[in-house]
């Protein structure tokens, strides 16, 4: 008899369910408002390298594809067609052919063709005669030899060599399409795009104004009338304009473990979400500068580590202990736990130490002679914090480190003039894909790969694994390649931050991505119910 | 007094050049200028694509070239472009002065309207209970730091009201604006009127000792004229001096006040510019506030002949 009424009222519960679910009809109007982080350098999204820009810009923008973004893990499976209604690959795997949607303008009224495409890519590989005052990602898109546009509707990108995850990168939040006849100058500061916001205002340390494109091609969409970002750079004042309710929801990935508690103390009806960011702290050896350049050394400092103490202190447990790529369930590409379990410095911390200890040891340091060294970082306190509890652990294997924190402005230059010895860095990726981490990170020459670490065999791989279509198999070469990284202690990940966001229950559809920081921006159909 | 009024002004051109070459000097002798920031900003060394922006940016030219070309512009009223905004650096600046304008000019009120009455008070009822507790008061506007007292009335605020006084739009009309700045504008006038209570206290116990005092309560005159007529006019000399040093802060020094209470006033702005080496901004703020820094202590030494006869200006 009990479990009957249990089973009646569990129905009647879920029927209840269904039906206030499809009670929640969306609903058009509203402003929503975010607080915003900081000022961002710039509104073109193609210039900068922050989701401080990607965030209120993406919505001004479509991109050819996009991840879609009511699924949380990017991955090339929930890529779906955006200003392109079709794409697909030649036979060989060297000719991407996108079929375009007819009837798209640009905010002035200009109407979107395949010349935009081609536009857009010539101004990332840094063609025509427009320029972009910074080209961040312009080593991403090597591979494109030619466009070609087939009238207006269709365009054709001509690779050198095969490469899946190029889709990858058009669908990311980083790579919108802009117009031939809007100038980079003038994104900057007044964007233009075909996106469901129109650009309204951009004031310097005060807000962002984003208003309905009442003309965008998804018919119905944006249900808001407008997105306001006012600029907050106090978090603390921040957190109390949203438990206040002065502002909506919270900047993206701003909030700690720690903010996120306090949140749901004051206001228990926030809804809050922390995920992983892909976004990695990581060590840096200088390995051209003595005695470093003594691999011993290095697989010393590696089996030093104690990422989970770390990742406890920093985070309070908020992280993943993984490799290069953003370790699963989140992370499409990292390696499994067993994996990673088997390389040096992942095992047990006292038994890793020990053997550490034994290494220097045999270097000629010990207690009494310790290694001095300095850890160079950004003076920001996202980097100053892992720096300090790193020197901490380097105490337990006889390395007395000191800190060095660097002016942020100069320590891009600092690291490229190799003028450090061991550095602590944090590496975002864009997108939850190996090409991107490995050739921008790992590649010889590539101009991020701060320890110049080079190694054409498993280069190689790197090229191996970019032509591979079949997924399953592309993630078992992209294991062994990231577990050689750590084994060559190339750049030891020290962890995978988390960090969460939180807004109102009244904003519906709101998505989180938790295998990036910077896709999941569009908030065409988010509403608000109130 | 003509003769005076010119070599003060001479003085003042003086001092503003000076000013222009320490602030342009320290500006450049900062690590880093905008285009490392801007390639820091986006996680990049690329020195080719760097050069070629500071080249455009006019900054490879060297230091004294850029001076004059700052200086000849600010003679044509042509204060350059905002390197991050890339607007006219006068559209980025100006609207941001009435902000901070009005906000020190409520806490100076603030400051002036609370500090002098209660610091005579203090004085007058030297060693009473009311005394004491103005004193501890005066003495916690003092010793409270701005953010803290801030933040403390921001949670209030959240607690009592459910809502917060913070500046997110402009407020439109005369009651919206006077209600935005004056929860601010109380923060900072707390610790401004603490200061001029302290200085109007110290200043009224060593008058009323005076004999004048004594002659004035020997003829007649009643404890109010003689506290508020001859006493108050003769302690009011130094309260001059700091309201005028406090006004000159007010405006260029809110930094903490304005990022508590997000109000985008002129010395956030500045500190913004800074973290961006926006030199343009930077050396075009700091030379308003140096102007209005310089102007207050001008009409400061003129009040004072104004409020003490006594005092004679000549060449």
């Amino acid at each position: 008899m009990g479990t009957r009424l249990v089973a009646l009222a569990t129905a009647i519960l879920a029927s209840l369910t269904i039906f206030s679910a499809q009670a929640a009809e969306p609903k058009h109007g509203g402003i929503l408002r975010i607080y915003h982080r900081e000022t961002p350098p710039s509104l073109s999204i193609h210039e900068e390298a922050t989701f401080t820009v990607n965030t209120p810009a993406m919505g001004l923008f479509n991109n050819l594809v996009i991840y879609d973004q009511h699924k949380p893990q990017n991955s090339m499976g929930t890529i779906v067609p955006e200003l392109a209604t079709s794409w697909a690959w030649s036979s060989d795997n060297l000719k991407l052919t996108f079929k375009l949607r007819e009837g798209v303008k640009w905010h002035d009224g200009q109407p979107f063709t395949s010349k935009d495409v081609k536009c857009t890519i010539d101004l990332l590989q840094g063609k025509g005669d427009d320029k972009f005052r910074k080209n961040p990602r312009k080593d991403l898109f090597n591979n494109i030899s030619e466009v070609t546009t087939n009238g207006d509707f269709e365009v054709t990108l001509q690779l050198k060599r095969p490469q899946p995850s190029l889709l990858a990168m058009l669908a990311s939040g980083y790579t919108p399409i802009y117009s031939c006849h809007v100038s980079t100058a003038q994104m900057r500061t007044h964007p233009i795009g075909t996106g469901p916001f129109k650009f309204v205002e951009f004031k310097q340390n005060e807000s962002i104004t984003l208003a309905k494109n009442p003309d965008y091609w998804k018919k119905g969409l944006p249900y808001l009338d407008g997105i306001e970002y006012t600029i907050i750079r106090n978090r603390a004042t921040a957190v109390l304009a949203f438990v206040a309710g002065n502002v909506d929801m919270t900047f993206p990935t701003e909030m700690t473990a720690a903010l996120i508690k306090d949140i749901k103390t004051q206001d228990p009806t926030a809804v809050c979400e922390i995920a992983p960011i892909n976004v990695s702290t990581n060590l840096i050896i200088n390995r051209e500068s003595p005695p470093f350049n003594n691999i011993e050394l290095r697989k010393a400092m590696a089996l030093a580590l104690d990422r989970k103490s770390m990742i406890d202190i920093i985070f309070q447990g908020q992280g993943d202990v993984g490799g290069t790529l953003l370790p699963p369930p989140e992370g499409v590409w990292g390696m499994p736990p067993e994996m990673l379990k088997t390389i040096p410095g992942y095992g047990d911390v006292a038994k890793n130490r020990e053997q550490a200890r034994a290494i220097m040891t045999k270097l000629g340091y010990g207690p009494d002679k310790p290694l001095k060294i300095k850890v160079s970082t950004r003076n920001i306190a996202t980097y100053r914090d892992p720096a300090v509890v790193l020197i901490d652990q380097l105490k337990s294997i006889y390395i007395d480190a000191e800190l060095d924190p660097v002016e942020s402005s100069a320590w891009f230059a600092k690291v490229a003039r190799n003028d450090y010895t061991v550095g602590l860095n944090l590496t975002g990726n864009g997108i939850d894909d190996p090409d991107q981490a490995f050739y921008e990170n790992y590649a010889c020459g590539s101009e991020r790969n701060y320890t110049h670490y080079c190694n054409k065999e498993l280069e190689a791989l790197f090229d191996k694994q970019s032509v591979e279509t079949n997924i399953e198999k592309r993630k078992k070469m992209v294991w062994d390649i990231d577990k050689k990284l750590q084994e060559d202690v190339a750049r030891p990940i020290l962890m995978h931050a988390r960090s969460g966001t939180c807004w109102k229950p009244y904003v519906k559809n709101m998505t989180i991505f938790n295998n990036s920081a910077y896709n999941g921006y569009r908030y065409e159909d988010i509403w608000l119910d109130k | 007094m003509g003769t005076y009024l010119i070599r003060r002004f001479f003085l003042m051109l003086l001092t503003l050049f000076g000013i222009s070459v320490l602030v342009f000097t320290m500006l450049r002798v900062v690590p880093g200028n905008i285009a490392d920031i801007l390639f820091d900003s986006a996680g990049m060394i690329d020195s080719a694509e760097k050069g070629k922006l500071e080249k455009e940016l006019g900054l490879d030219r060297p230091i004294a070239v850029q001076y004059v070309r700052w200086i000849g512009g600010l003679a044509h009223g042509d204060l350059g472009y905002s390197y991050v905004s890339e607007k006219p650096a006068i559209d980025e600046i100006l609207p941001r002065i009435p902000i901070t304008a009005k906000l020190a000019g409520l806490a100076l009120t603030f400051a002036i309207v609370f500090g002098v009455p209660l610091g005579v008070i203090s004085a007058v009822k030297q060693n009473s209970g009311l005394d004491y507790v103005l004193r501890v008061i005066s003495l916690s506007g003092l010793s409270m730091p701005a953010f803290w007292l801030g933040l403390l009335i921001l949670m209030a605020f959240v607690k009592f009201f459910g809502t917060i006084p913070i500046y997110s739009n402009a407020p439109a009309g005369f009651w919206s604006a006077l209600g935005l700045y004056s929860v601010p504008a109380a923060a900072v006038g707390f610790r401004s009127s603490a200061l001029v209570m302290r200085l109007t206290r110290s200043s009224m116990l060593e008058v009323l000792r005076q004999d004048y005092i004594r002659t004035a309560r020997a003829k007649g005159a009643s404890e109010s004229n003689v506290n508020y007529h001859h006493a108050l006019r003769n302690a009011v000399l130094p309260v001059v001096t700091v309201i005028g040093i406090e006004a000159a802060f007010l405006m260029g020094g809110l930094i903490v006040t304005e990022t508590v209470f997000n109000i985008p006033g002129v010395a956030r702005f500045l500190v913004e510019a800074i973290r961006w080496r926006d030199y343009p901004i930077v050396q075009n703020l700091v030379m308003f506030i140096a102007v209005v820094a310089v102007s207050i202590n001008f009409l400061v030494d003129m009040l004072y002949a104004v409020l003490d006869p006594r005092i004679k200006y000549s060449g």
